[in-house]
């Protein structure tokens, strides 16, 4: 058991080979769908019966198939029962289970693409060319239409529907959607907990915490390095690329070594204050015969002693953000750095020229002409260092009592942990509403931005 | 002030007559940037050290657990190389043990079966649209593109839960495609966005020239478009790529039979027994994210110039 084997590869190969291949061949087949109907006319009425009939025979099909889909995913389940479509939304199913019975296996997967292709290229040849404007951008996107309605959109829809209804894990079957469940739902987010201990506000107040102290130092951190590195000296290749490590090594790997380094008894951060601990002390017995110094060393070593990282809300928090802290500084110094090198040369020696003192030319020279590239980046990160919660599960979870959930951490548990599913779809979209709010601010300043840059 | 320009023009002169050079290599020695006094620039080296220092300690001491013996583990010993340094657990991992082999491989190999199928159908559904985005004006443009951004503001947990019912009612839990499917939420509008940014840069008059010599559309995307953004494409699979490669939240609720593990969730299970395995566990990660550091790295200059396409410039 465990190991890696031939068979196993071979296994695994065939199967995602399989799924990309078949995209592709749907993808395929609609793509000649559209193009059709955008860049070839009937050219006679017999073939505009023909391709008008197979064009939306093949319309019907596929909104059948997608109301399946949707259906089979419980998206739609209790409307189509309640309005009485079954016959009508399973009919591709029995269809399908016709046409399995008629033929063997491979041919019962190869044969209806085929068809279809062989439709589609009977369409193109009783057609004439039509000229069209926009056809081939809606060709071209049609793939990443197909694709986010699929990923995001109907998920999303889905999300919508699970706020109004009582799903839970006992409910997971079969449940009950409605007006009254989804305020109920909503209520709950306000009032009660969001995963087990902790309250929206309470959760609320610590993630904007967490995302303004992590994003000023992350900025603060990356400018300071990247106003060191912006000159030309020795070993300046040497100093970006080990000051970029902690981006470039996987994270999922940084964050559970940080991790261990919290441990109690064995951890980096308490065997380093236990040391400075024990030599404050080695220090105080010295000096005993003098007052002052005696007092400050005593004084020090009662100071500094070893944390309970895991154990004090406070210590726990501050080490996901040390770590976040660590792990976000290398980005922000790769943009700055960026932004610090398209500034010419000319104005510092212009501003020199002028005798202006070097905080003055930071001021004045390199924020300004920074602010395009700082401002999209800072807004961006706030967004991404709220959302980013795989620091705070990989060295916390949340621990202890929740006292380290973030928003996005808390949902994470309410769903996988408590299993609330139709709270979680609220709380979802309650954080969904928060973020929403913060993209119209950014896409305000960027738009201004570019109207003051262009 | 010295008249620096005229300085740094004279040190790059590639070939200064032979007479020259001693003078001119003087003057290098010499030569200030920006008129740094000694004493400051040592201060820059200083804190550059301190930085580095900070940045890579946590890298280091990964190195040194994992090159601990069984028995000296759990020390408070700070010292890089441990005493009895041993390779004991990269050979366990590696070649497993009597009886017992290594699933390290089949981690690997999981992890790389589902980022590259994701990478590929992240460009698969992306490349085209992307170029659309670019060229057209077509009802519905803005829309999309600011349908774009917001995807870009919001966390893949915002859709954890349809996805995870989604997923679970098409029985592909514990599925190598299940995790695409879920991975491909960030990955496909992630990528729209980023080669959009690209194809901005891209002249139009190469385009409108071939237009005007009697190509057709499709002829100019296939032509001067494809080649030209191969570049760009490579870098879009290498975000993916990398993005989901070190993904651990989404894969722990999607996949939790112990054969199909990706190895983040392989080396969150040495780490789930407290401190025993931390030796295995820190091997583990200096295997990884070793060929994966040294890539990022490599390619960094062009990963980063993708992220500034996509996400600083509008």
């Amino acid at each position: 058991m465990g190991a890696l084997t031939p068979s196993l590869m071979i296994r695994s190969l065939g199967q995602v080979l399989g799924f990309v291949f078949a995209i592709a061949v749907v993808l395929a087949l609609l793509e000649g769908y559209v193009y059709l109907l955008f860049f070839r006319r009937p050219r006679s009425l017999p073939s505009a019966v023909f391709a008008r009939g197979v064009q939306s025979a093949i319309a019907i099909l596929l909104v059948l198939l997608t109301l399946r889909f949707l259906d089979r995913m419980g998206l739609v389940a209790d409307l189509v029962a309640a309005w009485g479509l079954t016959p009508v939304v399973t009919l591709p199913e029995r269809l399908w289970d016709a046409w399995a019975a008629l033929t063997p296996m491979p041919w019962r997967l190869i044969l209806p693409p085929v068809a279809v292709l062989v439709l589609e290229a009977a369409i193109y040849l009783t057609g004439e060319p039509r000229p069209s404007r926009l056809g081939l951008a809606y060709v071209l996107v049609l793939p990443a239409l197909v694709g986010i309605s699929f990923l995001i959109i109907i998920p999303f829809l889905f999300e919508v529907r699970l706020a109004f209804s009582n799903m839970a894990m006992y409910t997971a079957q079969n449940p009950q959607f409605g007006l009254q469940y989804g305020i109920e739902n909503f209520i709950k987010v306000f009032t009660g907990p969001v995963a087990k201990d902790a309250t929206f506000f309470e959760v609320l107040g610590r993630t904007v915490l967490w995302t303004v102290i992590n994003v000023s130092l992350h900025v603060t951190g990356g400018l300071i390095l990247a106003l060191l590195l912006n000159r030309s000296m020795r070993l300046r290749g040497l100093y970006r690329t080990i000051l970029i490590l902690p981006w470039a090594v996987p994270s999922t790997i940084t964050a559970m070594a940080w991790r261990n380094e919290f441990d109690f008894r064995y951890g980096f951060f308490n065997i380093l204050l236990r040391n400075a601990q024990q030599f404050f002390t080695d220090l105080a017995a010295q000096t005993q015969t003098l007052p002052l110094i005696y007092d400050l060393f005593n004084w020090l070593s009662q100071a500094i002693h070893p944390v309970p990282w895991r154990q004090d809300p406070t210590w726990a928090f501050i080490s996901v953000v040390m770590t976040n802290v660590w792990l976000g500084i290398p980005f922000m110094m790769v943009v700055i750095l960026g932004g610090l090198q398209s500034i010419s040369q000319e104005y510092y020696e212009a501003a020199e020229i002028d005798g202006a003192s070097k905080w003055q030319q930071f001021r004045h020279i390199t924020l300004p002409l920074l602010r395009p590239v700082l401002v999209p980046a800072t807004i961006l990160g706030t967004v991404w260092t709220f959302n980013r919660f795989e620091v705070i599960y990989l060295v916390t979870q949340g621990g202890p009592q929740e006292k380290t959930d973030i928003l996005v951490s808390s949902l994470y548990k309410a769903i996988f942990q408590f299993y609330r599913y139709g709270f979680s779809a609220a709380f979802a979209l309650v954080i969904f509403l928060i973020l929403l709010l913060w993209s119209i601010i950014y896409l305000r300043i960027t738009r201004g931005l570019r109207g003051v840059y262009e | 002030m010295r008249g620096k320009g005229i300085w740094s023009s004279m040190v790059e002169v590639p070939a200064a007559p032979a007479r020259l050079w001693p003078r001119l290599q003087l003057r290098a020695l010499f030569y200030r940037p920006r008129g740094d006094s000694p004493i400051k620039r040592l201060f820059i080296h200083l804190a550059l050290w301190v930085a580095c220092l900070i940045a890579v300690y946590p890298v280091l001491r990964v190195v040194t657990i994992s090159l601990r013996p069984a028995n000296k583990l759990l020390t408070t010993s700070l010292a890089i190389i441990p005493e009895d340094a041993t390779l004991a657990n990269y050979m366990e991992l590696l070649f497993g043990r009597p009886g017992r082999p290594t699933e390290f491989y089949l981690w690997i190999w999981n992890s790389l079966v589902i980022t590259v199928t994701t990478a590929t159908i992240g460009l698969l559904l992306s490349a085209t649209a992307a170029y659309a985005f670019s060229r057209f004006r077509f009802p519905g443009r803005n829309a999309g593109l600011i349908f774009l951004l917001s995807t870009q503001m919001f966390p893949a947990a915002m859709l954890l839960l349809p996805l995870f019912i989604m997923i679970s009612r098409l029985g592909l839990i514990n599925s190598y495609l299940g995790l695409v499917i879920a991975y491909s939420v960030t990955a496909v509008p992630f990528s729209i966005w980023m080669l959009k940014g690209y194809y901005d840069t891209i002249p139009r008059d190469l385009e409108e020239a071939a237009l005007i010599d009697g190509a057709s559309r499709l002829g100019v995307l296939w032509h001067i478009i494809r080649p030209l953004s191969t570049p760009a494409l490579a870098i879009a699979f290498l975000f993916n790529f990398m993005s989901s490669w070190n993904e651990y939240i989404v894969a722990r609720i999607i996949l939790n039979k112990r054969e199909m593990y990706t190895w983040p969730l392989g080396l969150w299970t040495f780490t789930e027994q407290y401190t025993v395995l931390w030796g295995k566990f820190a091997a583990a990660s200096i295997l990884v994210a070793v060929p994966v550091t040294l890539l990022f790295l490599y390619s960094s200059r062009w990963l980063i110039s993708g992220l500034t396409l996509g996400g600083v410039k509008e």
